[in-house]
């Protein structure tokens, strides 16, 4: 053995007060270990890192995995982007090392570990709700892989999440939720809020600038937003009490780092609210092609917790403030049509950006049993046709495996892209349905992702404190960023047959065999022929006494 | 069948059934007209009762408190609504935004085919406003939908305050599983059906919308309310809906539950539900409520504003507040509490409401009957035409073939007889032209009414409606003119013939009918008496119906009534979609129209 692995941790919590009057609050728990996973020495001494995690990656040879639960839809229009957008219910999609020849296996073996130890029912991702998608999904982590083959990706949109994943997420961190910023997640407070996820993100990252070697990156997060009216009792007043009735009283001891992060982005000039304690600590950075500004508690240093050694922060709105920023991408999806036949699909995808038009990815994945008509397929923007510049589909087998459609489209500005495609229901065996199929069925969300235009770029006549000379072409700091949009997902009824039936059908088709073929059959295969009309009573008696002499009847 | 193959035995089966076809007839038609009367007798109907586990058992509390509030909410409602002359859009938007709610507006416009002079409108344009309570942690797959109207006057202002109280107080609860969405529409039925019509993204009926922009994924349940005073001495639960359909029996007894519980009086077709049956009057009582009710669902119209939904496999029932000279009254409070409950309940739904009937006749709220016990009434009536069109069958093929008994095989009187060539045409003729006139009857009213205002001094309305009565009248007269140019004029077995085809016509048409809208089958009976017309048993109707009501009329408001019938039967077909009015024009009116023929075939 070379040298010792390096562990590093942080701990971040970034509150972010919306404009609805609600609070969202993100934390995010990074842990990184310079151990190479892909190479092939034995990895045993876990530290930091869990070894519950490390040990599924070393199996399955897992190049990148990201997986999510969510609980709840995030509302773009009123609560802007999320920083790490997530499908309602469970999400996983994993990268395989190319070493991996049964992919398909692995998954199937991947998914079900997972389940263990997420307890959630990620094992109940099949063939027929797998997919791999060819442009969608590329790693977020070094390693220029192309080949989708080692790909997959599925959601179940029905997963409910709750406490009982809570749990074993926690379990993985280092201070577990004995101190830290970990303190603050208790499940009597994270579900009653509006909107809950938490996701787990590992992927290998850069050692050192020259990226010679390779370190493991684990990423778990959990956002969370509480609600003005629920939560809040409709006063706009916010602090860490209120949201997670808990305070901060250190920093985990193992992080190397532990801050908690404060948008005050609207603040300075407007002053919509006011923060107190107040902390001198300002930092910028852009986020989501937004100039943000942050005020910084850092908990390593004992000052953050004043004299009630424990820190509080406290948001007071001053008045209810105008409108928000439209956010530039957002989508809508639903199901059109009435009746228990046939159906069409409406994806729209609005560009509010006022004069840049943008390409996005529409990934849709659509079970079986919605029998898509891929020729009625139809994109239109401003009225007019909007050819897709690349389409990827892969049409559904029956019990095997899903419809994928993927397409890059090319947005209009200030548009609404309208995609629609028409379905047909079909029947399933009545052993397929559900336990409660008048429930209806899932469809899970498309996912659209997207290299927007950044909202910093968009001013191209603001001068704000920047020298002329850097502000002249429009390619400016990140001119665009990456983004990822989810839809709705859609509950869908399938014709359900009456299940108190199968008595009645019984005996009906007993019936039917009984009467109807029966007589049928009696009827065809008898023969007719003309009766003697009956002989007389003495022609009678004179027979029986022939037959008893034993000559010929009459 | 074994019977059947028997010759001796199916030709004394036949014998009996020709020679007693007209008693049997008559048995037959008593014992179904007193089944269907019997289905009002208490004894033989089923108590109601919540099939549905997750409404049952599961208990909720009702803690509205604000309808004092509410109705503030209302009267400051009222006030905008005189100030904007029409639906105060911007205030709505404004407090139901206050509210916490996401909302959304949706304009519409609609020409009708012709002026509607019981509403006085014709160029229809509206908005809706709807506002949608997002559920904590729900993806957005689930809805329930709770309307009120913004009436032209004075009317359902309450409703509205209610509404946005529920809004309010439902907004600031964290047991929500499925979104709500409250919902004010205007032009009542006719910013239903656009708003629906939006939310599906379907036009059936060509109406103008906008798209909507926000959506709560698939509709579960729905519920409209009508409410214009501050207290009320029962509430009134509508269920027909358009085309007779009906919601699911266990939301009408989800209603009864809370009713019950809170304390309020309730009632169907507003008529209470009575203890006596085995009096004449609680007899005659639930009798009433039942033909009231089959009378509704015969009309096809809706009956409320929730009537569009059930189209969309939405269960949605209206509930009317009544305020009455009774002394007991009900407050806001109690009303919303009642709501309230019923939200609760619904919220927790697991599936769709499917464990209760869908096919029901209700004697009175907490009584009712079920489908496979009406339909043998009808079995019966229809087992008549039935025998008819057997003896008319065997009278056509028998009596050539009688004189050579001897030479004939036995299975000679069930083979076809022998296509008697005038008989096929002379059938040919009157069908075809009976078809031709339902075909005037249904599209010549609404196309020649600019015709006919320009020749005679009426206006659109009374021009559709005098129309469509001219071309029935004239059809009337059509029989004595058509047979004349036929071949087999007059002939007996061309009569035959074309009664058997008539009448078996009819058996199938109610057959058809009685499997979508129970209800039709009863006033279309009406037909099996022979000169009864689909005219005059509307006529009949419409009388009836008032006495039901217990608002007799006189003769002359009969009369404009029945005018009134037929044109908003028109509009409600151009409109919602309504089936009554093709179906009369196009087969009923035909139909009988053979039978006018046989009457006067020679």
């Amino acid at each position: 053995c070379a040298r010792a692995p390096m562990y590093d941790f942080q701990e971040e919590l970034v509150i972010r007060p919306l404009h609805s009057g609600d609070i969202y609050a993100s934390f995010q728990f990074r842990t990184v270990w310079d151990a190479d996973f892909m190479g092939d020495q034995k990895v045993s001494h876990y530290r930091l890192f869990p070894k519950s995690l490390g040990q599924v990656i070393t199996k399955f040879s897992v190049r990148e995995l990201h997986i999510s639960f969510t609980q709840g839809y995030w509302r773009t229009m009123q609560w802007g982007q999320p920083y790490l957008p997530s499908p309602p219910g469970a999400e996983l999609w994993v990268w395989f090392q190319d070493t991996v020849t049964d992919v398909d296996g692995t998954w199937k073996e991947l998914t079900n570990v997972l389940s263990g130890i997420f307890c959630a029912s990620l094992n109940f991702i099949d063939s027929t709700n797998t997919v791999q998608p060819s442009a969608s999904f590329k790693p977020l982590g070094i390693g220029n892989v192309t080949d989708h083959s080692f790909l997959r990706y599925a959601t179940l949109p029905r997963e409910i999440v709750c406490t009982e994943n809570l749990t074993p997420w926690k379990k993985l961190l280092p201070c577990g939720s004995k101190a830290g910023l970990s303190v603050l997640l208790k499940s009597e407070k994270l579900f009653h809020s509006t909107f809950h996820s938490q996701a787990v993100h590992v992927r290998p990252v850069c050692q050192d600038p020259q990226c010679r070697t390779t370190s493991m990156e684990l990423r778990q997060t959990l956002n969370v937003v509480f609600d003005l009216h629920t939560s809040g009792q409709g006063k706009r007043e916010w602090s860490l009490f209120k949201m997670f009735s808990r305070t901060l009283t250190e920093a985990c001891p193992l992080a190397s780092s532990s801050k908690v992060y404060v948008d005050v982005t609207d603040n300075p000039q407007v002053r919509p609210f006011e923060l107190s304690p107040a902390t001198p600590l300002l930092t910028q950075a852009v986020v989501l092609g937004d100039r943000r500004t942050y005020s910084v508690y850092d908990l390593t240093q004992q000052a953050s917790f004043g004299s009630s050694r424990s820190l509080n922060m406290l948001l007071r709105w001053k008045a209810a403030d105008g409108e928000m920023l439209r956010p530039l991408l957002h989508s809508e999806r639903y199901v059109a049509g009435y009746g228990l036949q046939a159906g069409e699909i409406h994806t729209l995808i609005y560009n509010h950006h006022p004069y840049r038009a943008f390409p996005v990815l529409l990934l849709s994945a659509v079970p079986w049993y919605l029998r898509l008509y891929i020729h009625t397929l139809t994109v239109s923007s401003k009225g007019k046709d909007n050819r897709p510049s690349y389409i990827h589909y892969q049409p559904s087998k029956d019990r095997e495996r899903p419809h994928l459609l993927e397409m890059l489209l090319q947005l209009p500005p200030n548009s609404v892209t309208e995609v629609t495609v028409e379905f047909e229901r079909a029947l399933l065996k009545w052993t397929e349905y559900t336990p409660d199929p008048n429930h209806g069925f899932y469809v899970g969300s498309s996912v659209i992702s997207a290299l927007v235009p950044s909202v910093v770029a968009m001013d191209t006549n603001s001068t704000l404190d920047r020298p002329l000379f850097s502000s002249f072409f429009p390619c400016k700091e990140e001119a665009s960023y990456f983004m990822r949009v989810y839809t709705e997902p859609l509950l869908v009824n399938l014709p359900t047959p009456d299940f108190s039936m199968p008595y009645n059908v019984i005996c009906l088709t007993c019936t039917v065999v009984a009467v109807g073929y029966g007589s049928l059959y009696n009827l065809l295969t008898r023969t007719f022929q003309v009766d003697e009309p009956s002989p007389g009573l003495a022609k009678r008696i004179a027979n029986v006494i022939r037959r008893f002499r034993g000559v010929p009847l009459l | 069948m074994g019977l059947l193959s028997d010759p001796n035995r199916r030709r004394a089966l036949i014998g009996m059934l020709t020679r007693l076809n007209a008693p049997i007839c008559m048995i037959c038609y008593m014992a179904g007209v007193a089944w269907f009367m019997g289905l009002a007798f208490e004894p033989f109907t089923l108590r109601t009762y919540m099939s549905e586990n997750a409404m049952g058992s599961t208990m909720v509390e009702e803690r509205f408190p604000a309808g004092e509030r509410a109705l503030a909410t209302g009267r400051e409602f009222a006030a905008h609504k005189k100030k904007t002359g029409g639906m105060p859009v911007d205030w709505l938007v404004r407090t139901m935004q206050a509210r916490g709610l996401e909302v959304y507006t949706q304009r519409f416009s609609r020409k009708l085919p012709f002026p509607d002079e019981d509403k006085e409108r014709y160029m229809v344009k509206g908005t809706n406003v709807y506002g949608i309570l997002r559920a904590p942690r729900a993806p957005r797959t689930e809805a329930l939908v709770l309307s009120a109207p913004c009436s032209p006057g004075n009317e359902n202002n309450q409703a509205v305050g209610i509404l946005l109280g529920l809004a309010q107080y439902f907004r600031s609860q964290i047991y929500w599983a499925k979104d709500i969405i409250f919902l004010v529409n205007e032009h009542d039925l006719i910013g239903m059906q656009a708003w629906l019509e939006g939310y599906h993204h379907t036009n059936t009926t060509g109406m103008d919308w906008s798209p909507l922009q926000g959506r709560g994924g698939s509709i579960q349940a729905a519920l409209s309310l009508e409410l214009s005073s501050d207290v009320v001495t029962s509430l009134d639960l509508v269920l027909e809906g358009l085309n007779g359909q009906l919601p699911n029996l266990d939301l009408a007894n989800l209603f009864y539950a809370f009713c019950q519980k809170i304390g309020v009086l309730c009632t169907t077709q507003g008529k209470l539900p009575r203890n006596d049956w085995d009096t004449t009057s609680g007899y005659s009582h639930a009798v009433q409520t039942m033909m009231l009710m089959v009378l509704k669902q015969a009309s096809s119209r809706p009956w409320g504003d929730h009537g569009l939904f059930l189209r969309y496999h939405i269960e949605a029932a209206s509930i009317k507040g009544v305020n009455s000279f009774r002394p007991y009254k009900t407050d806001a409070t109690t009303v919303g509490r009642l709501l309230e409950g019923m939200y609760r309940k619904l919220n927790n739904l697991l599936e769709r409401l499917h464990q209760s009937y869908f096919f029901y006749l209700m004697p009175s709220l907490t009584r009712f009957v079920s489908i496979g016990y009406y339909m043998p009434a009808f079995g019966l009536l229809a087992l008549i035409l039935l025998l008819r069109a057997l003896d008319l069958w065997v009278q056509l093929s028998s009596p050539p073939t009688r004189t050579t008994e001897d030479a004939c095989p036995p299975l000679c009187p069930l083979s076809a007889p022998q296509p008697a060539s005038p008989g096929v045409l002379s059938i040919l003729t009157p069908l075809v032209i009976s078809h031709l006139t339902g075909v005037a009857l249904y599209t010549l009213p609404v196309l020649s009414q600019e015709l006919a205002v320009e020749h005679f001094p009426v206006s659109e309305t009374e021009a559709v409606v005098l129309t469509a009565i001219a071309i029935y009248t004239a059809g009337l007269a059509l029989p004595h003119n058509t047979h004349r140019l036929l071949a087999g004029e007059g002939t007996e077995q061309g009569w035959k013939v074309l009664k058997l085809v008539a009448v078996l016509y009819l058996a199938v048409l109610l057959g058809c009918t009685a499997l979508i809208n129970f209800s039709l089958v009863f006033p279309e009976r009406g037909l099996l008496v022979g000169v009864n017309d689909p005219g005059l048993t509307l006529l009949f109707a419409v009388f009836f119906f008032q006495e039901l009501q217990e608002t007799p009329v006189t003769l002359q408001e009969g009369w404009m009534l029945y005018l009134s019938v037929i044109s908003q039967g028109i509009l409600d077909h151009a409109l919602y979609g309504s089936l009554l009015y093709p179906l009369a024009a196009l087969l009923v009116y035909p139909c009988w129209l053979l039978f006018w023929n046989i009457l006067f075939w020679k």
